[in-house]
Order: C-alpha cells, then sequence, then structure tokens
C-alpha cells in the first residue's frame, strides 16, 4: 500500500516533464533565462513569509503568556478576563480578521483622532498574532498548570512573589510541556501567513499568484509554491526539534 | 505571654459548607515543639497551611509574633519570612541542583549575593549531613536525602518557626530515621517546631506539647507524659491505640 503511493509524486513529476499540452514545467526551468527569472521572483517572496511568521510568532508568544496569566488566577474576575479573550479570539476565522485589522481598524483609529495607517505587512503580523495567541495562551495555561501545585506553594515558602515564581519555578519546568506544541503553532503561523497575499502583501503565494497571471501556468507554479512552504516547515522543524534536546523537552518526566 | 511565637484563636475555615477547622485555639512559645497527629482529614494539615496562609482562615486570629496575620501582601511576606515549611512530597524544584534550591530564596527573596548563599547552602548541607550531594539533581538523590534536602532549604531562609506537614510519610521506612534524626538535632538546638507526624517515637522523644485532632477540632492537648499514658478523651485513646499497637 505505501509504495505505490511514495511513487505517486514521482509519477505526476515525470508526466509532466514530457511534451504533452497540459503541462509546462518549462516556467519554472532554472536552465533558462525566463524559468529562472521566475523561480527567483517566486523565491523572494520568502523573505517576506519569514518575516512575518516570525515577528507574529514572537507577539503571539508574549501576548499568549499575558493572556494565560490571569487565566490561572483564583479571582474568578481575572479568569473571566482570560476566558473571554481566548474564546472571543478563537472563533474569530483568519480571513475575516484579516479584512477588519486592514480596512476596518485605521478606521476605528480615524474615529479616535489618531491617523495610524496599517500597511500590508503590519496588517499582516497584527492578525496573525493575535489570531495565534488565543491558542499559545492556552498552551502555557495548560503547561503552567501542569506543574504540581507542590512546586509554587514550596516556591512561595522560600520567600519568592508571584513574578519570581513564575520565573524561576515555574515557567523553566513548564517550558519542556509548552515547547513542543509552540513549535505547531509556529507552523501553523507560517501556513496561515499566506493569507497576507489578499491584502497585497508580496509574501509567497502573493508572488505565486501574480507569476499564475501572466504565465497562465497554475499547476506548476502552486507546485512550487507547495514545496516552498515544504522547505520552511522541515527547517523549523528541525530547529524546534535541535532545541527540545538541548532544553530535555524530548526526555520523559 | 510575651513570648509566644504562634498564636491561634478561635480559628475557622470551611471549604464550601464543610466545616475543616472549627475553633481552633493554640499557642506555640518559641523554642517549643509541638506535634499534631490525628486521624487523615481531621484538619492538622490545614492547621499547618494556614499559619503559613497557604490556606486562608475564614474566621478567628492568627498572630506571629504578635503580628496578626490579614490578607495584606505585606503580612504574607512577613510570616514567609519567618516562617519555614517542609512538605510530605518534599518539593524541590527537579530544574535545579541541590545548591541551587538551596540558594533561590536566599538570593531573590533576601538579596544576598550568590557567595554568600552559596557558602550558606553548604552550611545548612553540611548540617543535614549531605555535604557531597550539592551539585546533584534532586531526582538523583534517595528520598531520605531529598527531604533533608527540603529541610536545608527552609534553613537557608533562618526561619524563627519550621512548619513540617507529614514530613517521614512518603518516605520508604529505612529513611525515615535518617530525617527524624535531623529533626531531633534541630530540636535540640531550640529550634521552634510544629510537626505534624504519625511518629509517635519522635513525638515522645522532642514534643513540649501533644495536639490530637479529629474532625476540625483539637480534642486534646498536653505534656506527652500525660498525653500518651492517660488520654482523658475516648477518640484520642482509640487513635493511639491503632497507631501504637505495632
Amino acid at each position: 500500500m505505501k509504495k505505490p503511493l511514495l511513487f505517486l509524486p514521482l509519477f505526476v513529476l515525470l508526466a509532466g516533464c514530457s511534451s504533452s499540452q497540459t503541462w509546462g514545467w518549462y516556467v519554472i526551468d532554472p536552465t533558462t533565462a525566463s524559468g529562472w527569472t521566475n523561480v527567483k521572483f517566486l523565491v523572494s517572496g520568502m523573505g517576506a513569509t519569514i518575516q512575518i511568521s516570525l515577528i507574529a510568532a514572537i507577539m503571539s508568544i508574549v501576548i499568549g503568556l499575558l493572556v494565560a496569566l490571569p487565566g490561572l488566577s483564583e479571582k474568578r474576575g481575572w479568569r473571566l478576563v482570560n476566558r473571554i479573550y481566548v474564546e472571543f479570539v478563537r472563533s474569530i476565522p483568519l480571513l475575516p480578521m484579516l479584512f477588519w485589522v486592514f480596512y476596518g481598524l485605521p478606521i476605528v483609529f480615524q474615529s479616535m483622532g489618531m491617523n495610524i495607517p496599517i500597511d500590508p505587512f503590519w496588517g499582516a503580523i497584527i492578525t496573525l498574532a493575535i489570531s495565534d495567541s488565543a491558542f499559545t495562551a492556552e498552551i502555557y495555561r495548560a503547561g503552567i498548570q501542569s506543574i504540581a501545585k507542590g512546586q509554587s506553594e514550596a516556591a512561595q515558602t522560600i520567600g519568592l512573589n508571584y513574578f519570581q515564581t513564575m520565573r524561576y519555578v515555574i515557567l523553566p519546568q513548564a517550558i519542556r510541556r509548552i515547547l513542543p506544541p509552540l513549535a505547531n503553532q509556529f507552523i501553523y503561523i507560517v501556513k496561515m501567513s499566506a493569507f497576507a497575499s489578499v491584502i497585497g502583501m508580496q509574501e509567497l503565494t502573493r508572488r505565486a499568484n501574480e507569476l499564475v497571471v501572466t504565465e497562465y501556468r497554475p499547476l506548476e507554479i502552486y507546485t512550487l509554491l507547495i514545496f516552498e512552504y515544504l522547505v520552511l516547515v522541515l527547517i523549523i522543524s528541525a530547529g524546534v526539534r535541535w532545541l527540545e534536546r538541548r532544553m530535555g523537552a524530548d526526555e520523559r518526566g | 505571654m510575651p513570648d509566644a511565637a504562634i498564636e491561634l484563636v478561635d480559628v475557622n475555615k470551611w471549604y464550601g459548607t464543610f466545616h475543616v477547622l472549627k475553633d481552633i485555639n493554640l499557642t506555640i512559645n518559641s523554642g517549643e515543639k509541638v506535634v499534631i497527629c490525628g486521624p487523615s482529614g481531621s484538619g492538622k494539615s490545614t492547621v499547618v497551611r494556614c499559619i503559613n496562609q497557604l490556606e486562608k482562615h475564614q474566621k478567628g486570629t492568627i498572630r506571629i509574633d504578635g503580628t496578626e496575620l490579614s490578607d495584606n501582601a505585606q503580612s504574607v511576606a512577613t510570616i514567609r519570612s519567618e516562617v519555614g515549611m517542609v512538605f510530605q512530597q518534599f518539593n524541590l524544584f527537579p530544574h535545579l541542583t541541590v545548591l541551587e534550591n538551596l540558594t533561590l530564596g536566599p538570593i531573590k527573596a533576601r538579596g544576598l549575593s550568590k557567595k554568600e548563599a552559596e557558602e550558606k547552602a553548604r552550611h545548612y548541607l553540611e548540617r543535614v549531613h549531605i555535604p557531597d550531594q550539592a551539585d546533584k539533581r534532586p531526582i538523583q538523590l534517595s528520598g531520605g536525602q531529598q527531604q533533608r534536602v527540603a529541610i536545608a532549604r527552609s534553613l537557608c531562609m533562618e526561619p524563627r518557626v519550621l512548619l513540617f506537614d507529614e514530613p517521614t510519610s512518603a518516605l520508604d521506612p529505612e529513611m525515615i530515621s535518617e530525617v527524624l534524626d535531623v529533626m531531633v538535632e534541630l530540636a535540640q538546638e531550640g529550634m521552634t517546631m510544629v510537626v505534624v507526624t504519625h511518629e509517635m517515637g519522635f513525638a515522645r522523644k522532642v514534643a513540649d506539647n501533644m495536639v490530637f485532632m479529629d474532625a476540625g477540632e483539637i480534642v486534646e492537648q498536653g505534656k506527652p507524659e500525660h498525653f500518651f499514658t492517660n488520654p482523658r478523651s475516648e477518640r484520642c485513646q482509640k487513635f493511639l491505640s491503632q497507631i501504637l499497637q505495632h
């Protein structure tokens, strides 16, 4: 069962290389001048995709922690703040949120007397960061709650305050459990950054769309696009595994 | 009572509608060793946890060195600096070495330099008879050693009072005595101690005051010589006969 499946992509590629009318790999053939120009054009979106994803991921990691902490409070009011944020934000699909931030938010700012334009770059980052932060907040909460209560009690009895307890006792232990799902979220951000193309951000997907319009070779161009994301995600996965080994997150217990 | 280190007056606590502590009155003088015993669920751990405000009581007064405990952070910080605690499950920090476990509080909460804190830590590790384990992780130590590290960690904060919540209940039998030995030494050096335990041999040896709790009440308290030979209440007689018969 497995072997034919493995040969399937190879078959597709080979079929494409033959000179039938439906295939035209020449469009991204790096050995020809025009093909090479096209490949360079497509891959040049990589920088923007990486920048958007990285900045959004960092913001999401910070916002997520700030949202998670009230969720761990003993006070019901604080927990409610966390619940409302998480339930509200994670129920909004990414695309409508992107439109709202890009087209709507500047109007909100204007009505408050502020003139803050939102360009596609920051529009995409803000949307991805906020949308993802609801999920990172839940990851933090689960990770922190998985650390036995005795740990924070012991920290309190040796005089540590709340933030010292988090910083020196709870988070260093929780991070091993938080890191793997957080890496998952990073991969999710990279893939969702493709939506930035619809507000005109010149990233991988936008580049592919634009080339398709001029070359009219969707299959070949989108196939390359998929491989571009695949390479990105594989690099992230390798990086995360390295990080996990370094922090001992792959060990049990 | 000028030198009462801890005073509990009419302390009451509820978990929801469940009345866990009923009118607890207890005075612990400076230098005194109090042993609290009783069946499980009797509220003895809760008393100890209220003293250092890991749990809040709803009615009554707890005074530490004459200062009444209240909700404000300052008062809680004051108690924490005067009252140390040793837990049944040790609660050592697994991601830190033994030495780092001991120096974390002094450095972060007391503002000691790393060097001062490490000197102090090594001094107390010596006192609990494990000077050679400073650079190991807690998981590399036996249960008895872990609990002695936990005692040393409390001592590093130089508390006036040390609370023990069933310190030997999670230990294998052959490790109990090494922990009790350290506790006896501490008692002989004059530390004020409140110990929740079923180790009656230890209690006989060090207790100045025995407290028996059942169903959230202090049923009986007194000097160990009377307490063990002549318990007045029926519940206490029954409890003692059950735990002393082996």
